[in-house]
């Protein structure tokens, strides 16, 4: 493994009016890892994704890119940096055929030298997603399923050397969840470094080395699964401080 | 296939009218060139990108203006024309980077106010422009069944410059990226698109043939003043013949501004007192049965619900 991280955030913050919604975030990405990012709702989780894939400019702190200072990157060169993002609400090019979506990708961002090019690329991402069949559909006509995975394939036809998967399987149901689970093994697999955010304890459990967790803007707790998971202040931000006590109670009896 | 014959044969029609129609046809079919250039031009930043832009007028006047001036210092005839289109261009490629921020309605009102602003200027600075006495352009010399030929076939050759333009486009990344602009702009920056410069791209090429346009036009009626070079009139037909074409194709806009040209004509000369009513009621009837325009008609869909319905909830139900 290659010592420098691949993506690195140091001191990070955005305030948006008085409320700091992330606040002082540092933690970096190692090449191939799977990281999972979780938080209760209005965490800042989304927001820091935005931060560093320059979609909004953070208040102070910065951004590393394979070493390069991309703080204040536009999203489009983020793009083509190899720093790729789905979104919680897909976000397809609704009258353009599922094919042409992917090739967009492929075209503006990837390795594709024409349209013809990037077609064919598109054809293997989505075969590779399972949405080879659907093809030639318009992207509107998918299922919300088909939707999440389109996104995939759109972000993997750009070739990225960092995905950021914000809340890929929010919306599934839990057969759904596994064949997305498996997909994202074989993502891994091709050696791309995975930022998965996520509200699916079970995905985030399976898939990462590694955990960050952010609770008010503040990274509050870091480490592997498990050990994140008993973390008393995770319970707490989680759960409430009443059932943080009486869980302390009870593993100090045994 | 059938509509790249269809363009060739009307091609040949158009050019062949100085010789076998008298001078009111030949007049007619220049102005069906100059708008489906005009129209043409529009679809770069209306059809492709998405941005509903009412500069045209703007664009169209200032080319008239640079054109005039210097033609009247005594230039070969071409050059004012390409002096014109080049002015055009650059003024919109400065101007896009800052309107392009805007977006929907808000960009529409912006462009809109590039007309208010340039006839303005053009009406006050009338030590260069002449006011609102206007400008007297020097005639062509050679007779007007000579000069009905030129204007005829100079418009008709920016019209192919533009259509020609407009294949390349449509075929090109920028085409393509331009697209994904239109369907969702947030998107497309995050597939690596870089927005602002494909914006302005789209925007310089909406302008650069309606600077030409002006100008061969002014050299045409050989006299300009702020409010016909400038005209509110001319910046919402232009937009109203490619939405009535066919927004984003590149056969719609010939073919709206030439119905529109035609249907035009046509009230123009038998309702004398009633006319822009007709034609206001026609556009309006022709946009709601029509929402993609004519290329995109589709014959098997039933009449009540797309004449009564509205676009809006047409698109609804397709997209689920």
């Amino acid at each position: 493994m290659n010592a420098q991280p691949i993506l690195e955030v140091k001191g990070l913050s955005r305030a948006f009016g008085g409320v700091k919604a992330v606040n002082d975030v540092s933690f970096a990405l190692h090449r191939g890892e799977i990281v999972g990012l979780i938080g209760p709702n209005g965490a800042g989780k989304t927001t820091l994704v935005n931060l560093i894939t320059g979609v909004v400019p953070p208040s102070s702190g910065s951004v590393l890119f394979d070493g390069q200072d991309v703080t204040y990157q536009r999203p489009w060169q983020a793009a083509r940096r190899g720093l790729a993002r789905t979104f919680q609400i897909v976000q397809p090019f609704p009258e353009m055929t599922v094919l042409e979506n992917v090739a967009a990708g492929a075209l503006f961002a990837g390795r594709a030298a024409n349209r013809a090019d990037a077609e064919a690329q598109a054809l293997e991402h989505l075969a590779f997603v399972g949405l080879a069949q659907d093809a030639h559909r318009p992207a509107a006509a998918l299922p919300l399923p088909g939707r999440k995975r389109l996104e995939l394939a759109k972000s993997l036809a750009m070739r990225p050397k960092v995905l950021l998967l914000d809340e890929v399987n929010a919306g599934l149901n839990s057969g759904e969840v596994d064949q997305a689970l498996d997909l994202m093994r074989r993502i891994a697999a091709q050696g791309i470094t995975i930022l998965i955010i996520e509200h699916l304890m079970k995905v985030v459990l399976t898939l990462s080395q590694r955990v960050l967790v952010l609770h008010q803007g503040r990274l509050i707790s870091s480490g592997d699964p498990a050990s994140v998971v008993q973390d008393p202040q995770v319970v707490e931000a989680y759960l409430g401080s009443k059932f943080a006590e009486r869980q302390r109670r009870m593993t100090a009896n045994g | 296939m059938r509509s790249s014959a269809f363009f060739i044969l009307s091609m040949l029609v158009l050019a062949a009218a100085p010789f076998i129609a008298d001078n009111y046809v030949v007049r007619l079919c220049t102005f069906l060139c100059m708008y489906a250039a005009l129209a043409l031009s529009w679809n770069f930043i209306g059809g492709y990108a998405g941005y509903p832009s009412f500069a045209t007028a703007g664009f169209f006047g200032l080319g008239a203006y640079a054109g005039a001036l210097t033609q009247n210092l005594g230039l070969w005839l071409p050059l004012p024309w390409l002096f014109a289109t080049v002015v055009v261009a650059l003024f919109a490629a400065g101007l896009g980077f800052a309107i392009l921020r805007m977006k929907g309605h808000y960009f529409a009102i912006g462009s809109i106010s590039i007309v208010e602003i340039l006839r303005l200027l053009a009406s006050s600075w009338a030590q260069l422009t002449g006011g609102g006495d206007g400008l007297n352009v020097r005639i062509l010399p050679g007779g007007p069944d000579y000069a009905g030929r030129v204007f005829l076939y100079s418009m008709m050759a920016v019209m192919i410059a533009a259509f020609i333009t407009m294949l390349c486009v449509d075929r090109s990344r920028l085409g393509f990226g331009l697209r994904c602009i239109k369907q969702n702009e947030d998107a497309a920056d995050m597939i690596g698109i870089d927005v602002t410069s494909y914006k302005t791209a789209a925007f310089t090429l909406s302008a650069m043939y309606c600077g030409t346009i002006g100008a061969i036009y002014a050299s045409w009626v050989a006299y300009i003043d702020p409010s016909d070079a400038f005209s509110i009139l001319l910046t919402l037909k232009v937009p109203v013949m490619t939405l009535l074409g066919g927004p984003g194709t590149v056969y719609g806009p010939i073919l709206g501004a030439w119905v529109f040209v035609l249907l035009e004509e046509m009230i123009w000369a038998k309702f004398l007192e009633y006319n822009r009513a007709i034609l206001g009621a026609v556009i309006v009837l022709l946009i709601f049965a029509l929402p993609g325009g004519l290329l995109r008609m589709q014959w098997r869909r039933k009449w009540p619900s797309s004449v009564f319905g509205l676009p809006g909830l047409n698109r609804l139900k397709e997209s689920r």
